[in-house]
């Protein structure tokens, strides 16, 4: 394994189908055992980056490189040193746990005695044991998923795509699997994930986020909270929410007011005279206010906040 | 290509096959019912015409030809009828497809050796038909004639003399029973071949996307002709268990006689299964969708086997630009090695034109299938 350079490159990738722009000029890298997040609604392009980086799209331009390789050029090379968990469980339903594994086991190469053992790895690793000669589609989604993991590291792979692995999964299974993602991480292996769930966000060593085929912000989760933000952002306990949203939103020295489940996230230039004036104002226009305080912005603001900077270059421009 | 990737894809297809009633039927049950259906239903034998007889005369000696129209196998007097307008109606009615009129002078005639006819009417609705019932009614007309005539010329004194001149001696080779059975059944195990070969590879590649599966399965090293080669594997050894259903049926339950060698049968209908699997796999990759897969297939193999294969229709009588094309039916070249080694016994210096038709067409096949598939979901 040459250690030199990055894990995965990308300049400047396009993807178009027709008149429709996939994926917008996306440029990022990623070093050896990193874990890197596609952070971004349904449709943003996530898929799209994951499917070109593992050959299965051409890229329309630019040039997307994994383990130093050319995907254009050198997919099959690249298909090697890859694993892939695609969006929609694909693994045989009507074959075995088992027979899954060996298939594709067989289809990376890994052969006879270490294949066996591969495949008991996996199966200790999904936690399937005592299920490995059942049928595939009678498990359960969470059991399928980590099966689909185990499939998708037989060989070892270097590098590992996964796409929106969790979804379906309830939220302890999803926790169980995010352990197994660090573990890989911490032996050596890229992992790239796309999640639209925040919370999984946070697991990320970095994340991009992405929205309309475009990469609008990258970082690890704390650079994006601390630098996103311009000034401070508080809570605003009020009622009732929605004329509370109009005075504050005119406020001086308010950037932007959001509503977050029964209050209110403000962004101010300055938190400490903003805690001052801000309750003042809400009783001076005869609304409640029984609670402000400044908080850490949660990966849900800065997304909210960065497609809201996006849309307004995109305005200003045209 | 690696063999280890190839097998593997290959077990996990028989795997598939396997559990799934609905591939197990298409590749065992169908081509059972195929073989009873077609084999039954494409019977060109003609016998047992129904016939209705007017005799107008109703003397020993028009009884008597009436008598060996019965008797023959391929007629059968249904009714005998007293009026000329009764003799049509049977045959509007379709309950005749013969109708025999003796005249009121039948016997007389006769005796006075000036020469007498008998009326045939036919149904010409089916032409083929017609002429066959023509050909028998003469016949037995003819050998009713040649008695009278020995007979009559026994009676003049002249009785060891009395001898038909010249006649011909007629002897078939390869079918001596002149059964069509025998000329159909090896055509019908070729069409049988043909549509289960096709059917079940125009499954293969269609399932993978139509499941979801094939994106995982690309993601792999694995390359475009080990999909193909493992994937056909299995469905080759089906076909080569269909083949020897069919034929199983065709020697014990149609009794058509087998003269060939099982080893010219193995080594031709291994080519021929190469061509119709590639066949079905193209169509497949080409579709992507089980159900139009299957249907292609079986409009692409069924229709021009059964028209242009000389399965039916001979081949040596079709019209020149006919003729032409059917040098890219497949199927014809199959129908007639099936047919010169069950009838004939021919080995493969017998039939090394189309042995080598077939060859040229897998090695097309071959090419066109393995660059059909595309890595690639774009």
């Amino acid at each position: 394994m040459e250690d030199a350079g990055p894990s995965v490159a990308v300049e400047n990738l396009v993807k178009r189908f027709g008149d429709f722009t996939a994926v917008d000029h996306v440029s990022f890298a990623a070093a050896r055992g990193e874990i890197m997040g596609f952070l971004g609604p349904n449709g943003a392009g996530k898929s799209t980056i994951i499917r070109m980086l593992c050959g299965l799209l051409r890229p329309t331009e630019g040039r997307a490189f994994v383990a130093g390789l050319d995907v254009a050029q050198e997919a099959e090379t690249v298909r090697q040193r890859i694993g892939y968990m695609s969006q929609k469980f694909s693994l045989y339903n009507d074959l075995s746990v088992v027979e899954n594994l060996r298939f594709f086991g067989g289809m990376y190469g890994v052969k006879g005695a270490e294949l066996r053992q591969q495949s008991e790895w996996a199966v200790e690793l999904a936690g399937l044991r005592g299920h490995e000669g059942g049928i595939t589609g009678e498990l359960s989604s969470a059991w399928k998923q980590r099966l689909a993991l185990g499939c998708a590291v037989l060989h070892h792979p270097p590098i590992l795509f996964l796409d929106e692995p969790t979804s379906g999964v309830d939220p302890i299974s999803r926790r169980q699997f995010w352990e197994l993602i660090h573990q890989m991480a911490a032996s050596g292996v890229t992992v790239f994930v796309s999640t639209h769930y925040m919370d999984e966000a946070e697991y990320c060593h970095r994340l991009a986020l992405i929205h309309r085929g475009r990469l609008v912000a990258l970082g690890t989760p704390t650079e994006l909270k601390r630098h996103a933000l311009r000034g401070g952002l508080l809570l605003v306990e009020c009622a009732p929410l929605g004329e509370a949203l109009e005075v504050l939103a005119q406020a001086p020295g308010v950037l932007e007011v959001a509503v977050f489940g029964n209050a209110l996230h403000v962004v101010v230039h300055e938190v400490a005279p903003a805690i001052d004036a801000l309750p003042r104002l809400l009783i001076a226009r005869g609304l409640g206010c029984t609670r402000i305080e400044a908080i850490m912005p949660s990966l849900e603001d800065i997304f909210v906040q960065q497609i809201g900077a996006q849309a307004a270059r995109a305005e200003a421009v045209s | 290509m690696t063999w280890y990737r190839t097998v593997a894809v290959g077990r996990k297809e028989f795997i598939q096959i396997w559990r799934d009633p609905r591939s197990l039927m298409i590749a065992l049950f169908m081509p059972i019912m195929q073989m009873a259906l077609i084999g039954y239903g494409v019977s060109l034998d003609i016998k047992h015409i129904p016939v209705c007889a007017f005799d107008r005369e109703s003397s020993q000696e028009s009884q008597a030809l009436l008598k060996r129209f019965q008797a023959s196998e391929y007629f059968n007097v249904l009714r005998v009828v007293d009026t000329y307008r009764a003799v049509a109606e049977g045959v509007d009615a379709g309950a005749c497809k013969l109708a025999i009129v003796i005249p009121s002078d039948f016997s007389e005639r006769l005796r006075d050796s000036s020469g007498t006819t008998v009326q045939a009417i036919v149904d010409g609705t089916d032409d083929n038909s017609a002429n066959v019932a023509i050909g028998y009614a003469q016949a037995v007309v003819s050998g009713y004639s040649n008695d009278v005539q020995l007979d009559w010329m026994r009676r003049q004194g002249l009785g060891q003399q009395a001898t038909v001149p010249l006649r011909v001696e007629s002897r078939v080779w390869f079918n001596e029973d002149l059964q069509s059975k025998a000329f159909i059944i090896p055509g019908v195990v070729a069409l049988v071949m043909a549509l289960i070969g096709a059917l079940l590879s125009s499954l293969t590649i269609a399932r993978e996307w139509e499941r979801g599966t094939m994106e995982q399965l690309i993601s792999t090293p694995v390359t475009a002709s080990e999909i193909m080669v493992g994937k056909l594997l299995p469905y080759f050894l089906i076909g080569l268990v269909d083949a020897a259903l069919c034929v199983t049926i065709a020697v014990f339950w149609f009794a058509v006689p087998f003269r060939g060698t099982l080893g010219t049968l193995l080594f031709t209908t291994t080519l021929f299964l190469a061509v119709v699997l590639g066949v079905g796999y193209i169509i497949s990759v080409l579709t992507r969708s089980q159900l139009g897969a299957s249907q292609i297939a079986l409009i692409v193999t069924l229709l021009p086997t059964t028209l242009l294969g000389g399965f039916s229709f001979p081949i040596d009588q079709m019209p020149a630009a006919v003729r032409m094309i059917t040098y890219i039916v497949y199927g014809r070249y199959y129908v007639s090695i099936l047919k010169a080694i069950f009838l004939k016994g021919a080995g493969l210096s017998a039939l090394a034109p189309s042995v080598l038709a077939l060859a040229l067409y897998a090695a097309l096949i071959a090419v066109l299938a393995t660059r059909a598939f595309r890595k690639t979901l774009d």
